[in-house]
Protein backbone atom coordinates (compact mmCIF):
# COMPACT_ATOMS: atom_id res chain seq x y z
CA UNK A 1 0.00 0.00 0.00
CA UNK A 2 3.15 2.44 0.75
CA UNK A 3 4.14 1.00 -2.40
CA UNK A 4 0.70 2.50 -4.11
CA UNK A 5 0.92 5.36 -2.35
CA UNK A 6 4.18 6.94 -3.48
CA UNK A 7 3.92 5.73 -7.35
CA UNK A 8 1.59 8.37 -9.11
CA UNK A 9 1.68 11.47 -11.57
CA UNK A 10 3.91 13.46 -9.11
CA UNK A 11 6.60 10.23 -7.71
CA UNK A 12 7.42 10.23 -3.93
CA UNK A 13 9.95 8.08 -2.77
CA UNK A 14 8.68 5.17 -0.54
CA UNK A 15 10.65 6.44 2.62
CA UNK A 16 9.39 9.96 2.38
CA UNK A 17 5.56 8.37 2.16
CA UNK A 18 6.45 6.08 5.06
CA UNK A 19 7.41 9.03 7.41
CA UNK A 20 4.50 11.26 6.38
CA UNK A 21 2.12 8.86 6.98
CA UNK A 22 3.70 7.04 9.61
CA UNK A 23 3.57 11.28 10.98
CA UNK A 24 0.04 11.38 11.01
CA UNK A 25 -1.07 7.90 12.20
CA UNK A 26 1.04 8.13 15.24
CA UNK A 27 1.94 11.98 15.51
CA UNK A 28 5.67 11.06 16.03
CA UNK A 29 8.74 11.81 14.08
CA UNK A 30 9.32 15.28 12.27
CA UNK A 31 6.25 16.80 9.92
CA UNK A 32 6.82 16.78 6.74
CA UNK A 33 8.98 19.79 5.03
CA UNK A 34 7.39 19.67 2.07
CA UNK A 35 3.70 20.87 2.65
CA UNK A 36 2.53 20.15 -1.33
CA UNK A 37 4.22 16.99 -0.53
CA UNK A 38 2.30 16.43 2.15
CA UNK A 39 -0.89 17.12 0.71
CA UNK A 40 -0.59 14.78 -1.96
CA UNK A 41 0.21 11.90 -0.30
CA UNK A 42 -1.65 12.24 3.39
CA UNK A 43 -4.87 14.09 1.63
CA UNK A 44 -5.00 12.72 -2.14
CA UNK A 45 -3.57 8.98 -1.76
CA UNK A 46 -3.41 7.70 1.50
CA UNK A 47 -7.66 7.79 1.41
CA UNK A 48 -7.74 6.82 -1.76
CA UNK A 49 -5.29 3.47 -1.31
CA UNK A 50 -6.99 2.77 2.10
CA UNK A 51 -10.56 3.40 0.09
CA UNK A 52 -9.39 0.69 -2.64
CA UNK A 53 -8.36 -1.72 -0.07
CA UNK A 54 -11.71 -1.48 1.62
CA UNK A 55 -14.07 -1.83 -0.78
CA UNK A 56 -12.16 -4.77 -2.51
CA UNK A 57 -11.95 -6.81 0.54
CA UNK A 58 -15.80 -5.71 0.88
CA UNK A 59 -16.77 -7.04 -2.10
CA UNK A 60 -14.72 -9.76 -2.37
CA UNK A 61 -16.10 -11.06 1.26
CA UNK A 62 -19.83 -10.70 -0.03
CA UNK A 63 -18.93 -12.72 -2.91
CA UNK A 64 -18.08 -15.58 -1.29
CA UNK A 65 -21.09 -15.65 1.24
CA UNK A 66 -23.27 -14.76 -1.21
CA UNK A 67 -21.69 -18.06 -3.83
CA UNK A 68 -22.50 -20.24 -0.72
CA UNK A 69 -25.71 -18.38 0.29
CA UNK A 70 -27.33 -19.24 -2.87
CA UNK A 71 -25.42 -22.54 -3.84
CA UNK A 72 -24.64 -21.00 -6.77
CA UNK A 73 -21.12 -20.09 -8.38
CA UNK A 74 -21.91 -17.49 -10.46
CA UNK A 75 -23.64 -15.51 -7.31
CA UNK A 76 -22.00 -11.61 -6.46
CA UNK A 77 -23.28 -8.35 -5.52
CA UNK A 78 -24.11 -7.89 -9.08
CA UNK A 79 -26.42 -11.01 -9.54
CA UNK A 80 -28.18 -10.23 -7.02
CA UNK A 81 -29.40 -7.07 -7.93
CA UNK A 82 -27.70 -5.28 -4.72
CA UNK A 83 -25.18 -3.49 -7.29
CA UNK A 84 -28.35 -2.19 -9.56
CA UNK A 85 -29.87 -0.96 -7.03
CA UNK A 86 -27.12 1.18 -5.77
CA UNK A 87 -26.80 2.40 -9.49
CA UNK A 88 -30.24 3.12 -9.69
CA UNK A 89 -29.93 5.31 -6.39
CA UNK A 90 -26.99 7.09 -7.54
CA UNK A 91 -28.08 7.69 -10.81
CA UNK A 92 -31.07 9.59 -9.86
CA UNK A 93 -29.11 11.75 -7.71
CA UNK A 94 -26.71 12.54 -10.49
CA UNK A 95 -29.35 13.38 -12.99
CA UNK A 96 -31.71 14.82 -10.67
CA UNK A 97 -29.13 17.19 -9.77
CA UNK A 98 -28.35 18.83 -6.36
CA UNK A 99 -31.34 21.11 -6.37
CA UNK A 100 -33.58 17.61 -6.14
CA UNK A 101 -31.19 15.57 -4.07
CA UNK A 102 -33.57 14.13 -2.15
CA UNK A 103 -34.58 15.64 0.73
CA UNK A 104 -30.88 16.14 1.19
CA UNK A 105 -29.27 12.65 0.07
CA UNK A 106 -25.98 12.51 -1.53
CA UNK A 107 -25.19 10.08 -4.30
CA UNK A 108 -23.61 7.90 -1.86
CA UNK A 109 -26.58 7.44 0.67
CA UNK A 110 -28.71 7.28 -2.50
CA UNK A 111 -26.65 4.42 -3.29
CA UNK A 112 -26.41 2.62 -0.33
CA UNK A 113 -30.30 2.64 -0.04
CA UNK A 114 -30.79 1.30 -3.37
CA UNK A 115 -28.42 -1.24 -2.74
CA UNK A 116 -30.59 -2.36 0.58
CA UNK A 117 -34.17 -1.79 -1.01
CA UNK A 118 -32.50 -4.27 -3.94
CA UNK A 119 -31.61 -6.67 -0.69
CA UNK A 120 -34.77 -6.37 1.10
CA UNK A 121 -36.66 -6.98 -2.68
CA UNK A 122 -34.81 -10.03 -2.95
CA UNK A 123 -35.16 -11.19 1.03
CA UNK A 124 -38.81 -10.75 0.08
CA UNK A 125 -39.27 -12.32 -3.34
CA UNK A 126 -37.14 -15.30 -2.64
CA UNK A 127 -38.90 -16.68 -0.18
CA UNK A 128 -42.36 -19.47 -0.27
CA UNK A 129 -44.03 -20.36 2.51
CA UNK A 130 -41.03 -18.82 5.03
CA UNK A 131 -38.33 -20.77 3.55
CA UNK A 132 -35.51 -19.02 1.22
CA UNK A 133 -34.91 -21.38 -1.35
CA UNK A 134 -31.46 -20.61 -3.03
CA UNK A 135 -32.51 -21.10 -6.92
CA UNK A 136 -35.38 -18.86 -6.04
CA UNK A 137 -33.27 -15.97 -4.38
CA UNK A 138 -31.21 -16.22 -7.58
CA UNK A 139 -33.36 -15.87 -9.50
CA UNK A 140 -35.63 -13.27 -7.73
CA UNK A 141 -32.07 -11.22 -7.61
CA UNK A 142 -31.49 -11.41 -11.33
CA UNK A 143 -35.13 -10.48 -11.76
CA UNK A 144 -34.71 -7.14 -9.33
CA UNK A 145 -31.48 -6.38 -10.96
CA UNK A 146 -33.27 -6.33 -14.27
CA UNK A 147 -36.17 -3.80 -13.24
CA UNK A 148 -33.13 -1.55 -11.58
CA UNK A 149 -31.73 -1.86 -14.37
CA UNK A 150 -34.49 -0.32 -16.53
CA UNK A 151 -35.48 1.83 -14.59
CA UNK A 152 -31.87 3.38 -14.71
CA UNK A 153 -31.68 3.44 -18.54
CA UNK A 154 -34.80 5.28 -18.50
CA UNK A 155 -33.62 8.07 -16.44
CA UNK A 156 -30.42 8.20 -18.17
CA UNK A 157 -32.17 9.12 -21.28
CA UNK A 158 -32.94 11.92 -19.37
CA UNK A 159 -29.44 13.11 -18.72
CA UNK A 160 -27.61 15.33 -20.39
CA UNK A 161 -24.21 14.29 -21.68
CA UNK A 162 -22.23 15.66 -18.76
CA UNK A 163 -24.48 14.17 -16.16
CA UNK A 164 -24.14 10.56 -18.81
CA UNK A 165 -20.61 11.10 -18.25
CA UNK A 166 -20.80 11.22 -14.38
CA UNK A 167 -23.05 8.14 -14.27
CA UNK A 168 -21.09 6.32 -16.72
CA UNK A 169 -17.84 6.74 -14.22
CA UNK A 170 -19.41 5.82 -11.33
CA UNK A 171 -21.34 2.27 -12.88
CA UNK A 172 -17.83 1.27 -13.51
CA UNK A 173 -15.94 2.26 -10.53
CA UNK A 174 -13.85 4.48 -8.90
CA UNK A 175 -12.31 5.34 -5.67
CA UNK A 176 -10.82 8.85 -7.18
CA UNK A 177 -13.02 10.75 -5.24
CA UNK A 178 -12.01 9.12 -1.88
CA UNK A 179 -11.76 11.41 1.09
CA UNK A 180 -10.57 10.88 4.72
CA UNK A 181 -14.28 11.29 5.88
CA UNK A 182 -15.95 8.27 4.47
CA UNK A 183 -12.92 6.14 5.69
CA UNK A 184 -14.19 5.90 9.62
CA UNK A 185 -17.63 4.65 8.48
CA UNK A 186 -16.69 2.46 5.38
CA UNK A 187 -14.08 0.93 7.78
CA UNK A 188 -16.15 0.28 10.67
CA UNK A 189 -19.14 -1.71 8.49
CA UNK A 190 -16.33 -3.48 6.50
CA UNK A 191 -14.61 -4.47 9.30
CA UNK A 192 -17.32 -5.83 11.80
CA UNK A 193 -19.60 -7.20 8.90
CA UNK A 194 -16.40 -9.34 7.66
CA UNK A 195 -15.94 -10.82 11.57
CA UNK A 196 -19.46 -11.49 11.59
CA UNK A 197 -19.38 -13.18 8.34
CA UNK A 198 -15.91 -15.17 9.49
CA UNK A 199 -17.81 -16.39 12.94
CA UNK A 200 -20.14 -18.14 10.81
CA UNK A 201 -17.38 -19.86 8.79
CA UNK A 202 -18.09 -23.27 10.13
CA UNK A 203 -21.77 -22.77 9.66
CA UNK A 204 -21.69 -22.04 5.69
CA UNK A 205 -19.10 -25.33 5.47
CA UNK A 206 -22.19 -27.19 6.70
CA UNK A 207 -24.34 -25.05 4.21
CA UNK A 208 -22.04 -26.77 1.53
CA UNK A 209 -23.31 -29.92 2.33
CA UNK A 210 -26.93 -29.19 0.64
CA UNK A 211 -30.05 -27.95 2.85
CA UNK A 212 -31.08 -30.97 3.95
CA UNK A 213 -27.86 -32.32 5.46
CA UNK A 214 -26.81 -29.01 6.90
CA UNK A 215 -30.07 -29.25 8.98
CA UNK A 216 -29.31 -32.37 9.80
CA UNK A 217 -25.87 -30.81 11.08
CA UNK A 218 -27.88 -28.80 13.67
CA UNK A 219 -28.05 -25.35 11.35
CA UNK A 220 -31.49 -23.84 11.15
CA UNK A 221 -30.56 -23.09 7.43
CA UNK A 222 -33.47 -20.57 6.81
CA UNK A 223 -32.17 -18.38 9.74
CA UNK A 224 -28.56 -18.52 8.52
CA UNK A 225 -29.34 -17.58 5.30
CA UNK A 226 -31.74 -14.52 6.26
CA UNK A 227 -28.72 -13.04 8.51
CA UNK A 228 -26.18 -13.98 5.88
CA UNK A 229 -28.23 -11.92 3.32
CA UNK A 230 -28.61 -9.37 5.80
CA UNK A 231 -25.25 -8.68 6.34
CA UNK A 232 -23.69 -9.22 2.84
CA UNK A 233 -26.15 -6.63 2.08
CA UNK A 234 -24.57 -4.01 4.22
CA UNK A 235 -21.57 -4.76 3.18
CA UNK A 236 -22.43 -4.69 -0.52
CA UNK A 237 -23.90 -1.22 0.36
CA UNK A 238 -21.33 0.31 2.08
CA UNK A 239 -18.68 -0.19 -0.47
CA UNK A 240 -20.78 0.07 -3.70
CA UNK A 241 -21.97 3.20 -2.46
CA UNK A 242 -18.57 4.86 -2.11
CA UNK A 243 -16.90 3.74 -5.07
CA UNK A 244 -19.63 2.93 -7.46
CA UNK A 245 -20.57 -0.73 -8.96
CA UNK A 246 -17.48 -2.63 -9.49
CA UNK A 247 -17.57 -5.90 -11.15
CA UNK A 248 -15.34 -8.93 -11.22
CA UNK A 249 -14.08 -8.59 -7.45
CA UNK A 250 -17.01 -10.25 -6.18
CA UNK A 251 -16.97 -13.12 -8.15
CA UNK A 252 -13.93 -13.92 -8.95
CA UNK A 253 -11.57 -13.55 -6.13
CA UNK A 254 -13.28 -16.23 -3.75
CA UNK A 255 -13.21 -18.29 -6.59
CA UNK A 256 -9.53 -17.55 -6.48
CA UNK A 257 -9.15 -17.89 -3.03
CA UNK A 258 -10.48 -21.50 -3.31
CA UNK A 259 -8.57 -22.62 -6.17
CA UNK A 260 -5.67 -22.45 -4.55
CA UNK A 261 -6.11 -22.53 -0.87
CA UNK A 262 -10.13 -24.76 -0.49
CA UNK A 263 -13.32 -23.57 0.47
CA UNK A 264 -13.35 -23.93 4.42
CA UNK A 265 -14.81 -20.69 4.65
CA UNK A 266 -12.52 -19.91 8.43
CA UNK A 267 -9.56 -19.79 5.74
CA UNK A 268 -11.85 -18.43 2.97
CA UNK A 269 -12.80 -14.96 3.88
CA UNK A 270 -10.05 -13.56 5.39
CA UNK A 271 -8.15 -14.31 2.67
CA UNK A 272 -10.57 -12.91 0.34
CA UNK A 273 -10.32 -10.19 2.21
CA UNK A 274 -6.81 -9.67 2.17
CA UNK A 275 -6.90 -10.65 -1.93
CA UNK A 276 -9.64 -8.78 -2.66
CA UNK A 277 -7.90 -5.36 -1.07
CA UNK A 278 -4.54 -5.96 -2.54
CA UNK A 279 -5.84 -6.75 -6.01
CA UNK A 280 -8.10 -3.07 -6.12
CA UNK A 281 -5.41 -1.61 -4.50
CA UNK A 282 -3.31 -3.20 -7.74
CA UNK A 283 -6.23 -2.21 -9.81
CA UNK A 284 -6.61 1.55 -8.90
CA UNK A 285 -2.83 1.97 -8.49
CA UNK A 286 -2.91 0.97 -12.33
CA UNK A 287 -6.16 3.28 -13.11
CA UNK A 288 -4.46 6.30 -12.49
CA UNK A 289 -1.01 5.52 -14.07
CA UNK A 290 -1.64 3.62 -17.74
CA UNK A 291 -3.29 6.64 -19.17
CA UNK A 292 -1.76 9.40 -17.87
CA UNK A 293 -3.04 12.38 -16.94
CA UNK A 294 -6.72 10.37 -17.50
CA UNK A 295 -8.35 8.11 -15.17
CA UNK A 296 -9.03 5.00 -16.05
CA UNK A 297 -12.40 3.55 -14.07
CA UNK A 298 -11.76 0.11 -12.47
CA UNK A 299 -14.98 -1.87 -13.67
CA UNK A 300 -12.97 -1.70 -16.87
CA UNK A 301 -9.58 -3.31 -15.50
CA UNK A 302 -10.40 -5.42 -12.67
CA UNK A 303 -12.08 -7.98 -15.30
CA UNK A 304 -9.28 -7.80 -18.09
CA UNK A 305 -6.20 -7.81 -15.71
CA UNK A 306 -7.96 -11.14 -13.60
CA UNK A 307 -10.00 -12.82 -16.13
CA UNK A 308 -6.90 -14.43 -18.11
CA UNK A 309 -5.11 -15.33 -14.67
CA UNK A 310 -8.11 -16.81 -13.75
CA UNK A 311 -8.63 -18.73 -16.80
CA UNK A 312 -5.40 -20.09 -16.47
CA UNK A 313 -5.84 -20.86 -13.08
CA UNK A 314 -9.27 -22.84 -14.09
CA UNK A 315 -7.44 -24.68 -16.30
CA UNK A 316 -4.69 -25.92 -13.66
CA UNK A 317 -7.35 -27.36 -11.57
CA UNK A 318 -8.74 -30.60 -11.83
CA UNK A 319 -10.81 -30.55 -9.05
CA UNK A 320 -13.96 -29.21 -10.91
CA UNK A 321 -14.46 -31.99 -13.77
CA UNK B 1 -30.59 -45.21 21.99
CA UNK B 2 -34.26 -45.67 21.08
CA UNK B 3 -36.26 -44.37 18.60
CA UNK B 4 -40.07 -43.76 18.68
CA UNK B 5 -42.48 -42.37 16.51
CA UNK B 6 -45.48 -41.81 17.74
CA UNK B 7 -49.04 -41.47 15.90
CA UNK B 8 -47.19 -38.62 13.53
CA UNK B 9 -49.27 -36.72 10.49
CA UNK B 10 -47.72 -34.56 8.07
CA UNK B 11 -49.85 -32.56 5.59
CA UNK B 12 -48.12 -30.62 2.86
CA UNK B 13 -50.32 -28.17 0.28
CA UNK B 14 -53.15 -29.50 1.90
CA UNK B 15 -51.98 -33.12 1.20
CA UNK B 16 -51.29 -35.92 3.48
CA UNK B 17 -48.09 -36.87 3.36
CA UNK B 18 -47.95 -39.41 6.40
CA UNK B 19 -51.09 -40.15 8.31
CA UNK B 20 -50.67 -41.57 11.74
CA UNK B 21 -47.61 -43.20 11.60
CA UNK B 22 -45.66 -45.04 14.64
CA UNK B 23 -42.79 -47.28 14.86
CA UNK B 24 -40.02 -48.21 16.94
CA UNK B 25 -36.54 -48.82 16.86
CA UNK B 26 -34.84 -50.62 19.71
CA UNK B 27 -31.21 -49.47 20.98
CA UNK B 28 -28.94 -51.28 18.51
CA UNK B 29 -31.21 -52.36 16.09
CA UNK B 30 -31.42 -51.68 12.77
CA UNK B 31 -35.32 -50.73 11.45
CA UNK B 32 -35.40 -50.83 7.63
CA UNK B 33 -38.05 -48.56 6.09
CA UNK B 34 -39.42 -49.85 2.73
CA UNK B 35 -42.16 -48.71 0.28
CA UNK B 36 -42.93 -47.52 -3.64
CA UNK B 37 -41.53 -44.31 -4.37
CA UNK B 38 -43.85 -41.28 -2.97
CA UNK B 39 -45.26 -43.78 0.27
CA UNK B 40 -43.84 -41.00 2.52
CA UNK B 41 -40.18 -42.20 3.45
CA UNK B 42 -38.29 -39.48 3.08
CA UNK B 43 -40.71 -37.58 4.87
CA UNK B 44 -40.76 -39.73 7.46
CA UNK B 45 -36.67 -39.21 7.75
CA UNK B 46 -37.16 -35.60 7.80
CA UNK B 47 -39.20 -35.62 10.32
CA UNK B 48 -37.00 -37.44 12.59
CA UNK B 49 -33.48 -35.52 11.86
CA UNK B 50 -35.73 -32.06 12.48
CA UNK B 51 -36.43 -31.14 9.32
CA UNK B 52 -40.07 -30.60 9.02
CA UNK B 53 -42.20 -30.50 11.59
CA UNK B 54 -45.24 -33.28 11.95
CA UNK B 55 -48.42 -31.23 12.38
CA UNK B 56 -49.41 -34.20 15.16
CA UNK B 57 -47.47 -36.65 17.20
CA UNK B 58 -44.42 -36.97 18.28
CA UNK B 59 -40.50 -38.29 17.43
CA UNK B 60 -38.47 -39.44 20.44
CA UNK B 61 -35.13 -40.27 21.03
CA UNK B 62 -34.54 -41.79 23.99
CA UNK B 63 -36.66 -39.63 26.51
CA UNK B 64 -36.34 -36.44 24.46
CA UNK B 65 -38.86 -35.20 22.03
CA UNK B 66 -36.59 -34.39 19.47
CA UNK B 67 -38.77 -31.38 18.37
CA UNK B 68 -38.43 -30.18 21.95
CA UNK B 69 -34.99 -29.44 21.47
CA UNK B 70 -32.89 -27.08 19.98
CA UNK B 71 -31.82 -27.95 16.24
CA UNK B 72 -27.69 -28.52 17.52
CA UNK B 73 -29.16 -30.11 20.29
CA UNK B 74 -31.12 -32.73 18.12
CA UNK B 75 -28.18 -33.18 15.76
CA UNK B 76 -25.60 -34.56 18.79
CA UNK B 77 -28.56 -37.61 18.98
CA UNK B 78 -29.19 -37.94 15.73
CA UNK B 79 -27.05 -37.90 12.71
CA UNK B 80 -28.24 -38.50 8.67
CA UNK B 81 -26.81 -39.01 5.69
CA UNK B 82 -29.03 -38.46 2.89
CA UNK B 83 -29.25 -37.81 -0.73
CA UNK B 84 -28.71 -34.30 -1.14
CA UNK B 85 -25.19 -34.26 0.30
CA UNK B 86 -22.83 -33.13 -1.10
CA UNK B 87 -23.67 -32.26 -4.96
CA UNK B 88 -21.53 -29.64 -5.31
CA UNK B 89 -18.81 -29.59 -2.48
CA UNK B 90 -15.75 -29.02 -3.92
CA UNK B 91 -12.88 -27.38 -2.48
CA UNK B 92 -13.33 -29.26 0.85
CA UNK B 93 -11.00 -32.38 1.71
CA UNK B 94 -12.39 -35.66 3.14
CA UNK B 95 -11.21 -34.21 6.43
CA UNK B 96 -12.53 -31.48 6.60
CA UNK B 97 -15.92 -33.11 5.70
CA UNK B 98 -16.22 -35.15 8.17
CA UNK B 99 -15.00 -32.67 10.79
CA UNK B 100 -18.32 -31.34 9.68
CA UNK B 101 -20.13 -33.49 11.90
CA UNK B 102 -18.15 -31.40 15.04
CA UNK B 103 -20.38 -28.35 14.20
CA UNK B 104 -23.50 -29.32 16.39
CA UNK B 105 -21.07 -29.68 19.17
CA UNK B 106 -19.86 -25.92 19.04
CA UNK B 107 -21.62 -22.65 19.04
CA UNK B 108 -20.46 -19.47 17.26
CA UNK B 109 -17.44 -19.21 18.98
CA UNK B 110 -16.35 -22.80 19.18
CA UNK B 111 -13.21 -23.71 17.98
CA UNK B 112 -12.21 -27.60 17.04
CA UNK B 113 -10.26 -28.61 20.00
CA UNK B 114 -8.18 -32.08 20.51
CA UNK B 115 -11.39 -34.04 21.56
CA UNK B 116 -12.83 -32.75 18.36
CA UNK B 117 -9.91 -34.05 15.89
CA UNK B 118 -9.64 -37.22 17.87
CA UNK B 119 -13.46 -38.04 16.94
CA UNK B 120 -12.94 -36.86 13.76
CA UNK B 121 -9.62 -38.91 13.34
CA UNK B 122 -11.18 -42.14 14.61
CA UNK B 123 -14.37 -41.95 11.92
CA UNK B 124 -11.73 -41.53 9.70
CA UNK B 125 -10.31 -44.45 10.80
CA UNK B 126 -13.40 -46.96 11.05
CA UNK B 127 -14.73 -45.89 8.03
CA UNK B 128 -11.43 -46.88 5.77
CA UNK B 129 -11.38 -43.50 4.60
CA UNK B 130 -7.74 -42.30 5.53
CA UNK B 131 -6.51 -43.81 2.32
CA UNK B 132 -7.76 -40.59 0.51
CA UNK B 133 -8.38 -38.32 3.87
CA UNK B 134 -6.36 -34.86 2.41
CA UNK B 135 -8.02 -35.79 -0.95
CA UNK B 136 -11.11 -33.32 -2.49
CA UNK B 137 -14.30 -34.74 -1.73
CA UNK B 138 -15.16 -34.04 -5.53
CA UNK B 139 -13.12 -35.78 -6.97
CA UNK B 140 -13.87 -39.30 -5.16
CA UNK B 141 -15.89 -42.21 -6.49
CA UNK B 142 -19.42 -42.60 -5.85
CA UNK B 143 -18.68 -45.84 -2.94
CA UNK B 144 -15.94 -43.29 -1.55
CA UNK B 145 -18.13 -40.15 -0.95
CA UNK B 146 -20.32 -42.49 1.03
CA UNK B 147 -18.29 -43.32 3.28
CA UNK B 148 -17.45 -40.14 3.92
CA UNK B 149 -20.29 -39.17 4.66
CA UNK B 150 -20.82 -41.95 7.03
CA UNK B 151 -17.73 -40.92 8.66
CA UNK B 152 -18.94 -37.06 8.79
CA UNK B 153 -22.12 -38.98 10.72
CA UNK B 154 -20.50 -40.99 13.33
CA UNK B 155 -18.09 -37.86 13.74
CA UNK B 156 -21.68 -36.20 15.26
CA UNK B 157 -20.97 -39.05 17.73
CA UNK B 158 -25.14 -39.52 17.74
CA UNK B 159 -27.33 -42.86 19.60
CA UNK B 160 -29.31 -42.50 15.87
CA UNK B 161 -28.15 -42.86 12.56
CA UNK B 162 -30.73 -42.18 9.84
CA UNK B 163 -30.10 -42.94 6.66
CA UNK B 164 -31.98 -42.24 3.32
CA UNK B 165 -31.01 -44.65 0.13
CA UNK B 166 -27.82 -44.62 0.91
CA UNK B 167 -26.47 -47.48 -1.65
CA UNK B 168 -28.05 -45.69 -4.45
CA UNK B 169 -25.57 -45.70 -7.49
CA UNK B 170 -23.24 -47.87 -5.60
CA UNK B 171 -21.50 -51.02 -7.22
CA UNK B 172 -22.27 -54.37 -5.20
CA UNK B 173 -19.97 -54.35 -3.59
CA UNK B 174 -19.65 -50.89 -2.54
CA UNK B 175 -23.12 -51.04 -1.30
CA UNK B 176 -21.81 -54.36 1.20
CA UNK B 177 -18.76 -52.45 2.44
CA UNK B 178 -21.50 -49.53 3.57
CA UNK B 179 -23.69 -51.79 4.96
CA UNK B 180 -21.65 -53.51 6.68
CA UNK B 181 -19.82 -50.63 8.34
CA UNK B 182 -23.12 -49.23 9.37
CA UNK B 183 -23.94 -52.65 11.25
CA UNK B 184 -20.13 -52.39 12.85
CA UNK B 185 -21.45 -49.17 14.11
CA UNK B 186 -23.87 -50.82 16.91
CA UNK B 187 -26.08 -47.83 16.56
CA UNK B 188 -29.78 -47.49 16.69
CA UNK B 189 -30.44 -47.25 12.96
CA UNK B 190 -33.72 -45.93 10.51
CA UNK B 191 -32.73 -46.47 6.94
CA UNK B 192 -34.77 -45.87 3.84
CA UNK B 193 -33.62 -48.91 1.50
CA UNK B 194 -34.98 -48.83 -2.19
CA UNK B 195 -33.54 -52.48 -2.86
CA UNK B 196 -35.51 -55.08 -0.36
CA UNK B 197 -32.92 -57.47 -0.78
CA UNK B 198 -30.15 -55.24 0.95
CA UNK B 199 -32.96 -54.81 3.10
CA UNK B 200 -33.68 -57.99 4.18
CA UNK B 201 -30.00 -58.62 4.85
CA UNK B 202 -29.62 -55.84 6.60
CA UNK B 203 -32.29 -55.26 9.02
CA UNK B 204 -33.82 -56.55 11.99
CA UNK B 205 -37.35 -55.18 11.34
CA UNK B 206 -38.66 -54.04 8.62
CA UNK B 207 -41.62 -51.00 8.15
CA UNK B 208 -43.93 -50.78 4.89
CA UNK B 209 -44.72 -47.49 4.34
CA UNK B 210 -47.77 -47.26 1.49
CA UNK B 211 -49.25 -44.35 0.61
CA UNK B 212 -48.61 -42.59 3.94
CA UNK B 213 -49.27 -45.16 6.62
CA UNK B 214 -47.74 -48.30 8.03
CA UNK B 215 -49.32 -51.46 6.43
CA UNK B 216 -46.57 -54.07 7.96
CA UNK B 217 -44.08 -54.02 10.54
CA UNK B 218 -41.79 -56.70 12.02
CA UNK B 219 -39.25 -59.29 10.91
CA UNK B 220 -38.48 -59.46 7.86
CA UNK B 221 -40.06 -62.46 6.74
CA UNK B 222 -43.02 -61.86 8.84
CA UNK B 223 -43.51 -58.20 6.71
CA UNK B 224 -42.27 -58.99 3.54
CA UNK B 225 -44.91 -61.81 2.45
CA UNK B 226 -46.50 -62.49 -0.42
CA UNK B 227 -49.52 -60.41 0.11
CA UNK B 228 -47.47 -57.47 0.94
CA UNK B 229 -45.04 -58.09 -2.16
CA UNK B 230 -47.91 -57.62 -4.39
CA UNK B 231 -50.24 -55.22 -2.65
CA UNK B 232 -47.69 -53.11 -2.08
CA UNK B 233 -44.97 -53.20 -4.70
CA UNK B 234 -47.06 -54.93 -7.26
CA UNK B 235 -44.33 -57.93 -7.67
CA UNK B 236 -45.15 -61.56 -7.95
CA UNK B 237 -42.46 -62.38 -5.66
CA UNK B 238 -41.60 -64.46 -1.96
CA UNK B 239 -39.18 -64.23 0.43
CA UNK B 240 -37.42 -67.37 2.28
CA UNK B 241 -34.27 -67.66 3.87
CA UNK B 242 -31.98 -69.53 1.93
CA UNK B 243 -29.75 -72.48 3.39
CA UNK B 244 -26.56 -69.98 3.98
CA UNK B 245 -28.87 -68.10 6.33
CA UNK B 246 -29.29 -65.25 4.37
CA UNK B 247 -33.07 -63.90 3.68
CA UNK B 248 -34.01 -63.91 -0.28
CA UNK B 249 -36.38 -62.32 -2.45
CA UNK B 250 -37.08 -64.65 -5.64
CA UNK B 251 -39.41 -62.47 -7.98
CA UNK B 252 -41.36 -65.42 -9.67
CA UNK B 253 -43.28 -63.79 -12.60
CA UNK B 254 -43.38 -60.79 -14.35
CA UNK B 255 -45.35 -57.94 -12.50
CA UNK B 256 -49.03 -57.98 -11.70
CA UNK B 257 -50.94 -57.46 -15.12
CA UNK B 258 -52.16 -53.75 -15.38
CA UNK B 259 -51.51 -51.66 -12.58
CA UNK B 260 -54.28 -52.82 -9.97
CA UNK B 261 -51.68 -53.82 -7.05
CA UNK B 262 -54.51 -54.10 -5.21
CA UNK B 263 -55.19 -57.62 -6.52
CA UNK B 264 -54.36 -60.79 -4.49
CA UNK B 265 -51.10 -62.56 -4.74
CA UNK B 266 -51.13 -65.54 -6.93
CA UNK B 267 -47.99 -66.49 -6.04
CA UNK B 268 -47.10 -69.68 -4.20
CA UNK B 269 -46.33 -69.10 -0.24
CA UNK B 270 -43.47 -70.97 0.79
CA UNK B 271 -41.17 -69.92 4.03
CA UNK B 272 -38.44 -71.78 2.86
CA UNK B 273 -37.06 -72.02 -0.26
CA UNK B 274 -34.32 -74.14 -1.29
CA UNK B 275 -30.70 -72.80 -2.93
CA UNK B 276 -31.00 -75.13 -6.08
CA UNK B 277 -34.32 -73.11 -6.56
CA UNK B 278 -32.35 -69.92 -6.60
CA UNK B 279 -29.99 -71.38 -9.05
Amino acid sequence: MIVAISIGAVSVPVGDVWAIVWHHVTGAGTAPSDPALDQIVWNFRTPRVVLAALVGAGLAVSGAVLQTVVSNPLADPIVLGFSYGATLGAVLVITLGAGAALAGLGVSAAAFLGALLAGALVFALGQRRGRLAPTRLVLAGVAVGYVFLSATSYVQLQATPNELRTVMFWMLGSVAGAQWDQIPTVTVVVLVTTTLLSLFGRRLNVLLAGDESATALGVDVNRLRAVLLVLSALLTGTVIAVAGSIGFVGLMIPHLVRLTTGADHRRLLPLTALLGALYLVLVDLLSRTLDRPNELPLGILTALLGAPFFLWLLRRNKGLD
Amino acid sequence: MELTVDHIRITLDRTAILRDVSLQAHKGEIVGLVGPNGSGKSTLLRAVYRSLRPADGAVRVGEDDVWALSPRAAARRTAAVLQDAGGNITGLTVTEIVALGRAPHHGLLGRDGTGDRAVVADAVDRCGVRPFADRDYASLSGGERQRVLLARALAQEPQLLVLDEVTNHLDIRARFELLDLVRATGITTLAVLHDLDLAARLCDHLVVLHEGTVVAAGPVLEVLTPQVLADVFGVNARTGRHADGVIRITYTAQPLAGDNASEPARAPSGDTISSKENS
